[in-house]
Order: C-alpha cells, then sequence, then structure tokens
C-alpha cells in the first residue's frame, strides 16, 4: 500500500486501526441489552463481534500493510490472530448454546427462522476449514494455496458481514456498518494488491 | 397480415389472467367455496424452542409490554372461548428461560386473550414473542411472531385451531 513512510503516517494508520476495531466493540459494550442477559449470552456474543473486529486486522497483517513491525512479524501476527478467530468462533457457538440450546441447533441444522444464521454456519464452516487448510499447508503448492486461502477467507468475510448486518443485538448499528465496510474493503483491496495488480507490475518490470 | 386483437389464444390468455387477477389476494374479488372455510394457522420454525410446558395462569407478567390476539375454530371461523394460550419471550427480567417470563392466559367469549409483561427485548438476533396452544383439543400450534421495531410495545397475533 503507498503510504507515506513518515512517522505520523505511520501513527494515523496504528491510530486509524485502533479506532475502527475498538469504537464498535466499546459501543457494544455499552448496550443497554447487556443488562438482560446471561453471562454465556454476552461472552458469545463479544466473541462474535471480536471475531468481526480481528476480520479487518487479518488481511493488513497478511499482505503486511501495517508499518513498523516489517513483512515476517505481521505474517506472524496473521497466523495468531488466525488462531485468536477460530477460538472466538468456538466461543461464539458455546456461548450461545449454553444460552439457548435449541435456538443454536436449529441454526447450525439450518432450520432456524432467523435468515442470519445460514450466513453465521457458512461463516463457522469457512473459518473451520480455513484451519484445517493451514493444518496441512505443506500438500499445497503455493499458488493452489492462495487460490483456496484467499476463496474460503472471502467467504468468511461476507457470510460473516452479512450475518452480522441482519442481527438486532448488543452492536450499535452506524458502528457495526461502518466496521462491516471497514472490513469488505480492506479485503477485497488487499485481493486486489496482492493478487491482481502486483503480479501485473512483476510481469511488467 | 391478420392482426386480429381477440383470436382464440389470446382470448384465454388474458382471461386467464383476468381470473387470476379476480381470485388473488389483494383483489379477492370471487372466492373459491373451499377457502370460505378457515385454514388452521401452521406452526412457526423455531416456535417451540424454549417452551416450559403447562407455565401457570397468571394475571400479568410485569407491565409495559402488550401480547394480545385471538382465538378461533378453522372452518367457521368461531371464536373459542376458555382456550388456553401459553406465552414466554425474553424481557428486560431476562431470556426466554427466566420462570418469569413464562405464563398462561385464557381466551374471553370472544377468543380473545391478552398478557402484559415486561419490554420484550432482542433475543437471538430478533424482537420475538412465543405463543403455544397445547392443550390437545385442537391440534398444538407454537408461534413465534417477530415485532417490527424493538421499540414495540405490543404485539398481536391470531390462533385458528383445527380439532384434532
Amino acid at each position: 500500500m503507498p503510504l507515506p513512510p513518515s512517522r505520523t503516517g505511520a501513527v494515523l494508520t496504528w491510530v486509524g486501526l485502533g479506532v475502527a476495531v475498538s469504537v464498535p466493540v466499546v459501543l457494544a459494550a455499552m448496550s443497554p441489552f447487556l443488562a438482560y442477559r446471561n453471562l454465556p449470552y454476552i461472552v458469545g456474543g463479544f466473541a462474535g463481534i471480536l471475531c468481526l473486529a480481528l476480520l479487518l486486522v487479518q488481511p493488513l497483517l497478511a499482505a503486511a500493510y501495517l508499518p513498523g513491525p516489517g513483512r515476517a512479524r505481521e505474517r506472524g501476527w496473521h497466523r495468531w490472530v488466525g488462531i485468536a478467530i477460530v477460538i472466538c468462533t468456538v466461543l461464539h457457538i458455546g456461548g450461545l448454546f449454553v444460552t439457548s440450546p435449541p435456538d443454536t441447533l436449529d441454526a447450525l441444522l439450518l432450520v432456524s427462522p432467523t435468515p442470519f444464521s445460514v450466513y453465521g454456519v457458512t461463516a463457522m464452516w469457512g473459518v473451520f476449514a480455513t484451519g484445517l487448510l493451514v493444518l496441512m499447508r505443506r500438500r499445497f503448492g503455493l499458488a493452489l494455496w492462495r487460490v483456496i486461502h484467499n476463496s474460503v477467507a472471502l467467504v468468511v468475510v461476507f457470510a460473516t458481514v452479512i450475518h452480522a448486518l441482519q442481527i438486532e443485538g448488543a452492536m450499535e448499528p452506524v458502528s457495526k456498518w461502518a466496521l462491516c465496510i471497514a472490513v469488505v474493503a480492506a479485503s477485497l483491496y488487499t485481493m486486489v494488491d496482492l493478487r491482481l495488480l502486483r503480479p501485473l507490475m512483476r510481469r511488467r518490470s | 397480415m391478420r392482426t386480429d386483437l381477440w383470436h382464440r389464444r389470446s382470448l384465454i390468455a388474458a382471461g386467464s389472467v383476468l381470473g387470476l387477477g379476480l381470485m388473488s389476494k389483494p383483489l379477492h374479488l370471487i372466492v373459491p367455496a373451499q377457502a370460505r372455510s378457515l385454514a388452521p394457522t401452521q406452526t412457526m420454525r423455531g416456535g417451540s424452542n424454549n417452551y416450559r410446558p403447562n407455565a401457570p395462569l397468571v394475571k400479568s407478567l410485569g407491565s409495559g409490554f402488550v401480547v394480545s390476539g385471538l382465538v378461533r375454530q378453522a372452518g367457521n371461523g368461531a371464536s373459542l372461548k376458555g382456550v388456553r394460550i401459553q406465552i414466554w419471550a425474553a424481557t428486560t427480567l431476562g431470556g426466554e428461560r427466566e420462570p418469569r417470563n413464562h405464563g398462561s392466559v385464557l381466551t374471553a367469549s370472544d377468543g380473545s386473550f391478552r398478557l402484559e409483561m415486561e419490554q420484550i427485548v432482542p433475543n437471538f438476533g430478533q424482537p420475538h414473542a412465543h405463543l403455544a396452544y397445547d392443550d390437545g383439543v385442537f391440534q398444538t400450534v407454537f408461534l413465534r411472531p417477530v415485532m417490527g421495531s424493538a421499540r414495540d410495545t405490543s404485539l398481536r397475533t391470531e390462533f385458528i385451531l383445527a380439532p384434532v
């Protein structure tokens, strides 16, 4: 990403990312609905919100756009954030299951009355599939790995965003929309840059 | 070239369209005989989730939100009196499994029922209530109506019950 190499630019990038990730989470933490929920429901809900927020960080780390740490370190963080997403996904479904087993089973079995459940379950399988694929990564060539990982990642991103936007819950709507737009923009930008523009430029030079 | 406006095929087609239009929902000018008998309400997806059978008969479960409706018999549409309707929802008191959020009411002579409870709050992504008829005389029906807005302070629904 053509970022200004200045210190100010770097600071602004990190502050911007911090605000983009934390404001929706903080506003959700201030939701009046939380007072009417039990602990497993709150934990499950926030695990889902964290997943959405981490999806913004994930492509930026993968492409090492964030100024400072450098490519190798950001790739390492990408892996850790990936593990965090898997854990939060499990906590999300686990928390919801403890809160209401029938509603959660309906969602998992794709017979839920809520239209967003099918997207949530799609994202869940995408996240789990990514975890498995990472474990089997050595079996793929680099080119094939990129196609598979990026495709599944896009499914996870879009399914998660549709899932989140349709839910009436603890998240404040405007900050939720802003975060969702940021997540989609970051994912698409990264994918176009890494898989389209950079290979083209390399071929030309 | 002949360009008759009404040859046989177009007449049949236009007639069919006109007929369908007259029978369709918004117009409803022609009602087929069997549609005049009232069809029973179907159980909704997820309607029975977190159901606790035999919720106690209550005067109210709190105040601020009114769940009301009408119970009629399938076929002739007669109002049903003294029918027990069980109601539960996630409210400001807690979730759907909170016992204080479960109660039953009986229908009045005009088939109407009404239960006041605490404000219903969105649960599992949608603000909704659960209602059940499950007493054996008629076929069991579980409803899960969704509120138009989480700020709504009332909800109305209808049971059309079919004899077992």
